[in-house]
């Protein structure tokens, strides 16, 4: 008799696999990265292409020469890693910036806690606010480099919120076309550039059954509900639900930074109460805080609850009140 | 300056409320206990590996206080040594016991015990165990995915990577039991160390008929009862087709080793050959034996301080062919001297 | 009455991969000798009444029950007991074998009825129904070979209120449930007929919405025969509906609480191959002896795929070698379902009353690959049928939490396996957490014999 495996059950798995919810991942991201990169031109390319290569790289040499394990980068999270932190950096980031923000991002916050699935915080999002505090003239640079379609000149160079924080509500809402921001929001970091597109890959990641909607969409009642209310009390002094929906990095931070399988709640109500501190954290810092913009804050301070969160809340069992 | 004065005053009378507060708690809450199970605790090995069947070495000498006398409490680790200091504390008798020492009771490595079927479950002879009778054909031998080296506090037992049977490193070992615990085949033994470290034991407890046994594992016991028959001093017993040999009866004649035809039976700790008809053996056959020493050395520090081959090669002699006996019997012993 | 229903926490939809459903059942021809094992069923071994060199008749009693929980065995062929001794089971692992070399064709033991005509007319003696049933062995066949008497029987003070038929056969590939119920249609009703006369109580059958020409052929005969209060329900095709908890969900939308049995909550579950064995009993006082298995798996071609009608007691290299030897790519083989069925260490071991199939899958189905971290996905709590959290039990297993593991339920698994098929990360959460559960389950045993014990002393 030839050998046979003996295991213990079950005998059959699911195709899905760590690097395959990977490779949904980065396909859901490619509109924003296609779009962004026509409108950015050759420097984004430059910044998406540093960003991945060094989050690799580094994260195989981690691997390799101080943990002294099998390398993980075929499971694919250091691409998106990457892939996420150059979609938050602004199109001009100088190249060595993204590459400082890699090694916060790889060598800080993820391989530090013992790799994927280990840390506290999101990689590129904790690498964000690392480079937002270290670089602050660099990081809010939103001038825009010559796109390979349409001329710098056509566009503004401050971002809404931007505007907001310097010559109030009216003159940034006064100017603002907010279907033509649904469609391309030129100005901010790369991955804000068109919500449509961040849409499209998270309408993917649903469909694709890779995250749940609850998150995401819990962020976006949040912010609607508190910016309804605050613009219904006092339109001239607080923008409306949605101008704040599609401003900033909202879309991109609700749809692939605070869906983050590492960093959210497992369950769906805790899910949902993560989304609503975030919702009511990004709201309370752009109204009142001294950023203009706080949804990468925001998702940050958020993280550090997950643990408590999950916790606190658990599925329901059968047979059990 | 005012706030100054004013900032310290408040501190320094809020600490000496909160202080006295304290102080008062603590007096209401005072546990009282007997100051020498601090004594006892202190005189513990303190490896907390719960051998001695108490949760830890304060549990242990809160027992020992509390005791009337020491027979029910002994610490395999720190062995005789320690019981009696903490006899002295107690003013209390303590028992002598002989040292134990772990002992694999499996023959089947790699190559004598051939795979019948490929594990492919989590390395664990726990769940191994649950599921199914093992990797090969013998369903009582070890299974190879070392929950006794994970259980061990000590650092005394390695998986050898040839054989794939775990090594009890000797001087390490502290006799406490928790691998026996661990081990979910009942494998491992304790057993008296022995005088000088000399001892004999069958490395099998397969159960099964000579012909099934031997089928599954080249050097298995086949329980044939030539060692009871040949053993002086009544301390060898076959029950269930297997040998056992009481190492209170055994007085290491060793000639049950000589008889058994599967090379079942282990004779460990004898003294070296004179290292002449060692030399003299062909080099093809010293070869294993030799070329086992730096790995073995490497694995257990502590044991280099002895001149010859620490705890090696259990399992590779019986691997050799059966026809090669006598020889095989005089290495053994150059193996496994120390 | 909803079209479709399912259960309501959890679940997974494995690809059915039912490959061997359009092959009718052929019967095996009897080998030469057999082993019958003395531990077909849930509960204490049995205890033989045979000894070596005795002459016995198919069907006659081998061994009686060797407890409350346990059961007849009988004899499967005419023959010569030629020896009673230990013999590897399918894990390996030595159990109590009759051995019994065949003398001829089949001689029937007395008071057996051999006809093959549709008996409908029920008894009405509810206890010697049930003394039929025991008398001719017959245990649960949907995998936990719980014996059958002690079920349909749950004490005075127990309610039924629902007979829940199980034709849901949710595992993949497996479908002797399937062939049965088209070809044995008759009997099996007449079967649940009995079972619900015993209880006293309605019948649910429950089958899968992917066996739609069973659901016919059952739903006629209920119709034709006209037995009262029983219906026909067709069940959402997701693992594991079959279970039987996941079926009293379903079908009564009730939950029975942890550590209860389902008569708590008046639901008794049957295999649809149990109310088979059932009629054989209590209208042909036929013993079990036989029952239908599934050759088939992913690597066999379809024509070498069989539903064989198979003796207790042949050994599986004897059906492998009939149905054509083991396929070249197969890697493993499986006794039961993919998904809760042993891997079978031993081919030399023998069909026993609850075998259900000898499944070949290929090396790329089945090997598991290594584990790497867990990214929090969540996808084994949201398959989980009863609810638990997989990653954390592993968690606390690994961490040795015993008081944690209670307090998160490990008690409540009931082994299915999604965790581990749902799992991205191929950790090997079930592994884990049966050895928890195992732990658990006597840590509470314990305390409910010493919580016991400390009563009883109370009373005197």
């Amino acid at each position: 008799m030839a050998k046979f495996i003996v295991s213990p059950s079950p005998h059959l798995h699911s195709a899905t696999h760590t690097d395959t919810l990977m490779r949904d991942v980065i396909i859901a991201l490619m509109p924003a990265v296609i779009v962004s990169v026509l409108f950015y031109g050759w420097h984004e390319l430059l910044i998406l292409a540093v960003s991945v290569l060094s989050c690799v790289l580094l994260e195989w040499a981690i691997t390799k020469w101080m943990l002294r394990k099998p390398d993980t980068i075929a499971d694919g999270s250091a691409v998106v890693t990457g892939l996420l932190l150059a979609m938050n950096l602004p199109p001009t980031t100088p190249w060595w910036v993204v590459v400082i923000g890699a090694v916060f991002a790889i060598g800080v916050i993820k391989m530090t806690f013992g790799g994927l699935g280990q840390n506290l915080f999101n990689p590129a999002l904790a690498a964000r606010v690392f480079l937002l505090i270290s670089f602050p003239a660099i990081m809010t640079d939103w001038t825009v480099p010559q796109g390979f379609i349409g001329s710098p000149d056509a566009f503004s160079g401050a971002t809404l919120l931007g505007a907001v924080a310097e010559g109030g509500v009216a003159s940034a809402v006064g100017g603002a076309d907010l279907l033509g921001k649904f469609l391309l929001n030129i100005g901010g970091s790369a991955g804000e550039i068109s919500a449509l597109a961040l849409l499209a890959g998270w309408v993917y990641l649903l469909v694709r059954k890779v995250i749940r909607p609850w998150i995401t969409l819990s962020i976006f009642a949040t912010v609607a509900l508190i910016a309804g209310i605050f613009h219904l009390c006092d339109p001239a002094a607080f923008t409306g639900p949605l101008f704040n929906l599609l401003s900033g990095g909202l879309i991109l931070g609700a749809c692939f930074m605070a869906t983050d399988y590492v960093t959210s709640p497992m369950s769906n109500w805790g899910g949902v109460v993560y989304g609503v501190g975030i919702g009511l954290l990004v709201m309370m810092i752009r109204y009142f805080g001294s950023y203009p913009e706080g949804v990468s804050f925001a998702i940050l301070l958020m993280n550090c609850a997950v643990p408590l969160i999950d916790r606190a809340f658990h599925g329901k069992k059968y047979g059990r009140a | 300056m005012n706030t100054i004065i004013w900032t310290i005053v408040t501190l320094t009378v809020l600490g000496l409320v909160l202080a006295l507060i304290l102080y008062f708690v603590a007096q209401k809450f005072k546990v009282e206990e007997d100051p020498r199970i601090d004594q006892v605790e202190k005189v513990m090995p303190g490896a907390n590996c719960g051998g001695c069947g108490f949760a830890g070495c304060r549990a242990f000498a809160d027992a020992a206080v509390k005791a009337s006398d020491l027979s029910t409490c002994f610490c395999p680790v720190g062995g005789n040594e320690v019981m009696n200091k903490v006899a002295a504390i107690l003013g209390k008798e303590a028992a002598v016991k002989a040292p134990q020492v772990a002992v694999v009771r499996c023959n089947g490595s790699c190559a004598n015990r051939e795979r019948t079927n490929i594990y492919d479950g989590v390395a664990s002879c726990r769940v191994k165990a649950a599921l199914y009778s093992g990797d090969t054909g013998c369903s009582f031998g070890c299974l190879g995915c070392g929950d006794c080296v994970a259980a061990c506090s000590f650092g005394a037992i390695s998986m050898d990577a040839e054989t794939g049977l775990p090594v009890v490193d000797e001087s390490k070992c502290t006799g406490c039991g928790s691998c026996v615990k661990a081990c979910p085949k009942n494998v491992i033994e304790l057993r008296n160390k022995g005088p000088r470290g000399m001892r004999v034991y069958v490395s099998c407890i397969n159960k099964d008929k000579g012909g099934v046994a031997r089928k599954a594992c080249k050097a298995a016991c086949i329980g044939c009862g030539k060692c009871a028959k040949v053993c002086a001093h009544d301390a060898i017993t076959v029950v269930d087709n297997v040998a056992y040999i009481d190492f209170a009866k055994c007085k290491l004649c060793k000639k049950c080793v000589a008889e058994c035809p599967t090379g079942a039976i282990h004779a460990v700790g004898f003294p070296v050959l004179p290292p002449k008809p060692a030399a003299a053996k062909p080099a093809a056959e010293q070869k294993p034996a030799t070329a086992k020493v730096p790995a073995a050395a490497a694995n257990a520090p502590a044991a280099e301080q002895k001149p010859a081959a620490p705890q090696p090669a259990a399992t590779e002699k019986v691997a050799a062919p059966k026809v090669e006996e006598p020889v095989n019997q005089a290495k053994k012993e150059v193996s496994d001297g120390q | 009455m909803a079209s479709k229903i399912t259960f309501s926490i959890g679940g997974i939809h494995p690809n059915d991969s039912k490959l061997a459903r359009e092959r009718a059942i052929e019967v095996l021809p009897l080998p030469e000798v057999v082993y019958v094992s003395m531990a077909q069923h849930l509960g204490a071994p049995a205890k033989p009444v045979v000894a070596v060199g005795d002459s016995v008749k198919t069907g006659q009693v081998i061994a009686e029950p060797g407890g409350f929980i346990s059961a007849f065995v009988h004899s499967p062929v005419t023959g010569t007991v030629k020896s009673i001794g230990p013999r590897k089971d399918l894990a390996g692992n030595n159990v109590t074998h009759i051995e019994i070399v065949r003398t001829g064709e089949d001689e029937w033991a007395e008071g057996i009825d051999l006809s093959e005509d549709l008996v409908t007319a029920i008894p009405d003696d509810r206890e010697a129904m049930l003394a039929r049933i025991k008398a001719c062995g017959v245990v649960g066949l949907g995998g936990a070979t719980f014996p059958t008497h002690v079920k349909l029987n749950p004490g005075p003070a127990a309610k039924p209120e629902c007979l829940i038929l199980n034709g849901a056969e949710c595992e993949p590939f497996l479908t002797s449930d399937y062939r049965i119920l088209l070809e044995q249609t008759d009997k099996i009703v007449v079967g649940a007929a009995i079972m619900q006369k015993i209880l006293g109580c309605r019948c649910v059958i429950g089958i899968e919405e992917n066996k739609p020409e069973a659901i016919e052929a059952v739903k006629a005969t209920v119709a034709r025969l006209g037995y009262q209060n029983m219906v026909v329900q067709t069940l959402k095709k997701r693992y594991p509906q079959g279970g039987e908890k996941q079926l009293i969900d379903a079908v009564m939308r009730r939950q029975v609480k942890s550590g209860a049995l389902p008569i708590s909550v008046g639901a008794v579950v049957q295999n649809v191959a149990t109310s088979l064995a059932v009629y054989d009993a209590v209208q042909k006082n036929r013993p079990l002896i036989t029952n239908t298995l599934t050759v088939t798996g992913n690597c066999l071609p379809v024509e070498a795929q069989h539903n064989y009608l198979f003796r207790i007691g042949m050994p599986l290299s004897y059906i492998a070698a009939y149905a054509g030897g083991v396929p070249e790519g197969a890697a493993k083989i499986v006794s039961g379902g993919p998904m809760m069925g042993k891997a079978i260490a031993n081919m030399d071991a023998c069909t026993v009353k609850g075998s259900s199939s000898l499944l070949y899958l290929s090396e790329e189905s089945t090997r598991r690959a290594p584990a790497t971290n867990c990214i929090r996905c969540g996808r084994c709590a949201s398959a989980c049928p009863m609810g638990l959290e997989p990653f954390l039990l592993a968690r606390l297993y690994r961490a040795g939490d015993n008081d944690g593991l209670e307090a998160n339920a490990v008690q409540d698994c009931i082994e299915c396996g999604c965790c581990l098929y749902s799992c991205p990360a191929n950790i090997p959460l079930l592994d884990n957490i049966r050895q928890a559960k195992g732990q658990v389950m006597g840590i509470i045993r314990a305390r409910a014999a010493a919580a016991k014990a400390a009563a009883e002393a109370a009373k005197k």
